[in-house]
């Protein structure tokens, strides 16, 4: 019994240490991203890596999520003789939640897991610290132009797969369920309200900020060669996936009450 | 040779990991313009206290004082001041591999001065001549051998002339044509640049070779120290055993 209440304290231990170091991070990366000197150059670099090179991937996943939304429900709203109704359920669940969430996730795991591979390597190799003796500060030098590059690049590229999300709905929806395409284009319009497009990139936003803080946390803190730089990685996707999907709950929550 | 003003001065530093004491109340005076060579088994912590010296670890007890600055007491960004004044190889060279050689030199240069680009290259070609790799600036780290990246981490180590040079085993895994010539390398830069070397490894050859003064670490202190002569004639049984690299010893497996 004994052993079993100090284990349990030493992993609720554990785990408000690894809380305190993500904040930590947060919280001298964004202050290392406002005192010069400004490396433009390696943001413009990680803006292309994360965002530029994910395009081709949201493209297809938001477009066939955007497909399948559209068949989904037509399943359902055929029989109530309501197929317009189609093009708006598309339009509000891809602005609303799947964009930012589906988008997140592939990001996630495409450019999380990378950023944790890239920072761990460097750590378990030294350069980390050598960085540290030749007096540049890691934090500037390696977390300030990914965590730039994504909080810009994630809700962008949210906007663009709302976009082919929608693109998806209308393919199904006019060709195969023959809905007319001005009809189709006026339910999507329609429907939309600032405040669906506004709480889908704030998520988005939010989102980047914990794939960022989380990917470079565990590539800092990796130790042991090979098999830790794997296991950081590993650990470094779960954990964004599971606080994405943990603060989309709690966002979409509150947006809930804040603009009923 | 040296001149006996102290440079480093170690007090009563301690350091603990998980279970084990790795620094125990070690002190330790390093002089200007010596080699101090710093032996010991693996994994005695050595690497350990040379992190201490630079400031990559912050110690449990103790001081470290580098030309009068507390190390221990400074904040990350107030030690940057100091670390522009030291060179650090290490073990595996920790170049990195995103840039190219000409790149990893010329870091510091690039990072914390105005120089213009020309005098950067030329500073950068000077120091690989040193190290005696010429006009290799273009190629990438993953396409040198481990020799030549350990004599690019030294080159990038001296660019912006430091004044202590730490090496962490710069002869381990080396062939022993290639450990000698690193050998040489860090006494001729002792000489020609005036600096003072910290050298940390348990290659006993290349200690007696460059050493001014041998120190060694034993469970966490220094037991010994003094010219590589005093070390050679030791009556200690400790050090005797491991310069001799023997099995059998006061020296044992769990130690």
């Amino acid at each position: 019994m004994r052993e079993w209440i100090n284990s349990l304290g030493i992993k609720a231990l554990n785990f408000f240490i690894y809380i305190g170091g993500i904040f930590n991070l947060m919280v001298s990366t964004v202050f290392q991203a406002l005192i010069p000197p400004f490396r433009k150059k390696e943001w413009v670099i990680q803006m292309y890596k994360i965002g530029v090179m994910s395009f081709p991937i949201v493209f297809l996943v938001a477009f066939f999520t955007g497909m399948v939304l559209a068949l989904q429900s037509a399943y359902q709203l055929t029989k109530m003789n309501a197929q317009m109704y189609i093009s708006s359920l598309v339009a509000l669940s891809m602005l609303r939640e799947l964009g930012p969430v589906l988008t997140a996730l592939v990001i996630a795991g495409r450019v999380g897991a990378s950023i944790t591979a890239e920072l761990g390597t460097m750590k378990v190799s030294e350069q980390i610290d050598a960085l540290r003796t030749l007096a540049a500060n890691p934090v500037k030098y390696l977390v300030v132009p990914r965590f730039l590059a994504l909080c810009i690049m994630l809700p962008l590229l949210t906007i663009y797969a709302d976009f082919i999300g929608i693109i998806g709905g209308y393919m199904i929806g006019v060709y195969k369920l023959l809905i007319g395409s001005t009809i189709y284009w006026k339910m999507t319009f329609d429907t939309l309200a600032f405040k669906d497009i506004f709480t889908g990139l704030f998520k988005s936003f939010i989102f980047a900020v914990i794939i960022c803080v989380v990917a470079c946390y565990e590539g800092f803190v990796t130790e042991g060669g090979a098999e830790g730089v794997g296991k950081a990685t590993t650990r470094s996707v779960v954990i964004s996936f599971i606080l994405v999907i943990a603060a989309d709950c709690l966002f979409t929550a509150l947006f809930y009450f804040i603009f009923p | 040779m040296a001149s006996f003003k102290a440079m480093i001065e170690i007090i009563n530093l301690s350091k603990s990991f998980a279970r084990s004491k790795v620094l125990d109340s070690l002190n330790l005076i390093i002089n200007s313009g010596e080699i101090i060579v710093i032996i010991g088994r693996s994994g005695c912590g050595k690497s350990v206290l040379l992190k201490h010296i630079i400031g990559l670890m912050r110690p449990d007890t103790g001081q470290v004082i580098v030309d009068g600055n507390d190390m221990t007491r400074l904040e990350e960004h107030e030690m940057d001041k100091i670390r522009l004044s030291f060179g650090m190889l290490f073990q595996g060279a920790a170049l990195f591999d995103s840039m190219t050689v000409g790149e990893n030199v010329g870091f510091t240069l690039r990072e914390h001065t105005d120089t213009p680009e020309k005098d950067i290259q030329k500073k950068v070609a000077t120091s690989l001549e040193l190290v005696g790799l010429k006009g290799i600036e273009k190629l990438m780290p993953a396409e040198l051998s481990g020799g030549m990246k350990k004599r690019v981490g030294l080159a990038r180590a001296i660019c912006n002339n430091p004044k202590i040079i730490l090496y962490d085993e710069p002869t381990t895994g080396l062939d022993p044509i290639m450990a000698d010539a690193i050998n040489e390398l860090i006494v001729d830069l002792n000489n020609k640049l005036k600096v003072t070397s910290i050298v940390v490894t348990h290659d006993m050859v290349s200690a007696f070779k460059i050493a001014d003064r041998i120190a060694m670490l034993y469970k966490g202190k220094i037991i010994t120290i003094g010219t590589p002569d005093n070390i050679k004639g030791t009556k200690d049984p400790i050090v005797k055993q491991f310069i001799t690299g023997a099995a059998k010893g006061p020296i044992t497996e769990d130690a």
